[in-house]
């Protein structure tokens, strides 16, 4: 039977819609679930028996394993599944179906990734709505210049006296808050078209910064040669990255991306790229083994995880870090976990637990609610942030390794943990039952 | 015995409208733009009633009334406070400090001398 270099994926796929464990598929079929992970992600050719093997204990014919054209169908329609399960899709007829009606299967493919396009479009306005200082000031501008020229409206109206003098200067002061609210509404207009165009417009430096660092992944390949520094080299190579930019462009978010840079370049010439994605392949993505090995810290190698491009395996990783006030400060995101744009994350994230129990390391595996339910393994971190001091109480940042859990990789106790669940902020998070929440969700209960 | 208020809005246009409106009811009537005077501004004055506004240059409406209520020369002055932000949260704020009126912009002319005339006993 012919097979296509996706098959592994595909029974992966199938694996993950029938909510089967890796090591207990790879024990029906008589193999490691190290070697069904290297099957899964492609990097060892599956044979014909054990196709057919796979294909049996997966319940599914071996050419869909093997040719497939229908397994990104048949994930998307499990994830919709999952999106609202009140429905009661017939998930075990989900092949047939789409095998039958491949178009209205891609119909609900594409509307289930619409629909989480929406929600995460919502939760930016919601949260701009909320948090977003400028839309606080034109709003204020705009109640202040009506109030006054109510008022004096009211006085000129209202039929008590009013002399001539005070007349003219009345009349004067509702001319000036006229312009001043017709200036103020035309600044909201704008501010409001710029928020309902499909690309979000950064809001302030922090923005700025996430911005240019998604735009690049987080990830340097000119500041990947510390070696080769000479002189001024790495502040140049590092004005240059920022010149570039088109994402930079207040002088604060300038600055801040040149600290995150000379922190970027800190880490590279401690852990070169290439020692250290060995290092990685060998030690298992385990940042403690990783922080042993090249004697550095857990966040500078949670760092170093997080921003090298994905491991020969496909793993990805994200990275956040907050500060002692639990503000997000640095957000590289992962398939599958939601951050929040603006605004406060969930307390159950272990990233908060570890902020309240310094320098100990911390590993939870947890599932948020909605699409996929994947299951991610977080690695969490507290660490002062500068040395200690007798002249000021000590200021404390945690950091927080993402990554989707992998039977394989992480074990068998990782796998069979009860997750925690979590949210990604309480605005759009659907979860009713939960004792942290601090304001009401926008999303429908139904 | 004319009575006295302070206005302590940053606003010059409505800090005007509102003189007029009380000049013209009989108060004697002073004004002050600034949040981080505010509280000095109310000593010297010693006005019969306040009306504060919530968002002022150098501290917060809110601010200047938790320091009010935490002197003994100004706990008992009775506050109107005045606001563009109207939610609930906002007016529950200013109850548990301990304001007496509280109105949010834009707000009717009359309302707020019946509002004053109240707080002074008539």
């Amino acid at each position: 039977m012919p097979h296509s270099r996706l098959t592994g994926s595909r029974i992966r796929e199938r694996r993950l819609v029938l909510g089967q464990k890796q090591a207990a598929l790879a024990k029906d079929v008589g193999i490691s679930a190290a070697y069904l992970n290297l099957i899964e992600h492609n990097r060892r050719r599956v044979g014909d028996s054990l196709l057919e093997a796979l294909a049996k204990a997966l319940k599914t014919d071996p050419a869909v394993l093997a040719e497939g054209a229908e397994a990104a169908l048949l994930g998307a329609l499990s994830e919709a599944d999952k999106r609202l399960p009140q429905a009661q899709a017939e998930l075990d007829r989900s092949e047939d179906f789409a095998g039958r009606f491949p178009g209205w299967a891609s119909l609900v493919m594409a509307q289930n990734q619409r629909i989480q396009e929406l929600e995460q479009m919502v939760e930016a306005l919601s949260d701009r709505l909320t948090h977003d200082p400028e839309l606080a000031a034109s709003l204020h501008e705009v109640i202040s210049a009506v109030t006054a020229i109510r008022s004096t409206a009211a006085i000129l109206s209202g039929g008590g006296e009013v002399d001539q003098e005070w007349q003219d200067r009345f009349l004067r002061n509702m001319r000036d808050e006229g312009m001043r609210l017709s200036s103020a509404a035309q600044g909201l207009v704008e501010f409001l078209d710029a928020g309902s165009s499909e690309e979000a417009v950064p809001i302030g430096p922090s923005e700025e910064l996430a911005t240019f660092l998604d735009g690049n992944a987080h990830y340097f390949p000119n500041l990947e040669c510390p070696s080769a520094w000479k002189a001024n080299a790495r502040d140049q190579a590092i004005a240059t990255i920022i010149a570039e930019s088109a994402a930079l462009t207040s002088r604060e978010a300038q600055d801040m991306a040149r600290q995150f840079l000379i922190q970027y370049v800190r880490d590279a010439e401690a852990m070169p790229m290439q020692a250290f994605q060995t290092a990685r392949s060998a030690l298992g993505w385990d940042p403690a083994a990783l922080a042993r090995e090249f004697r550095q810290s857990l966040p500078s190698v949670m760092r170093r995880i997080a921003f090298l491009p994905a491991g020969s395996d496909g793993t990805v990783a994200g990275l956040i870090s907050c500060d002692g006030a639990g503000a997000l400060v640095l957000r590289k995101a992962v398939p599958g976990f939601a951050l929040p744009r603006f605004g406060a994350a969930c307390p159950y994230w272990p990233l908060f637990q570890a902020l309240a129990q310094p320098e100990r390391p911390m590993r939870a595996v947890v599932r948020q609610p909605g699409g996929a339910r994947r299951r991610h393994v977080c690695q969490a971190i507290s660490v002062q942030q500068e040395a200690p001091s007798f002249d000021r109480p000590p200021v404390y940042e945690a950091y927080m390794l993402i990554r989707e859990l992998d039977d394989a990789l992480d074990g068998e106790a990782m796998s069979h943990a009860t997750p925690i669940e979590v949210g990604s902020t309480c605005r759009v998070c659907p979860r009713t039952d939960c004792a942290a929440r601090r304001e009401a969700t926008i999303l429908s209960a139904g | 015995m004319t009575r006295q208020v302070l206005v302590i809005e940053d606003e010059p246009n409505i800090a005007e409208a509102i003189s007029f409106i009380l000049s013209r009811d009989g108060w004697s009537v002073s004004t002050h733009a600034s949040g981080t005077t505010a509280v000095q501004a109310v000593r010297d004055a010693k006005p019969d009633v306040l009306i504060l506004d919530v968002m002022l240059p150098g501290k917060s409406g809110y601010d200047i009334l938790q320091d009010l209520r935490s002197a003994d020369d100004t706990r008992a002055l009775p506050v109107l406070m005045l606001t563009a932000r109207g939610q609930k949260t906002d007016r529950e704020l200013a109850e548990r400090l301990g304001v007496n009126r509280f109105m949010t912009k834009p707000f009717s002319n009359s309302e707020m001398l019946t509002n004053l005339r109240e707080l002074v006993g008539g």
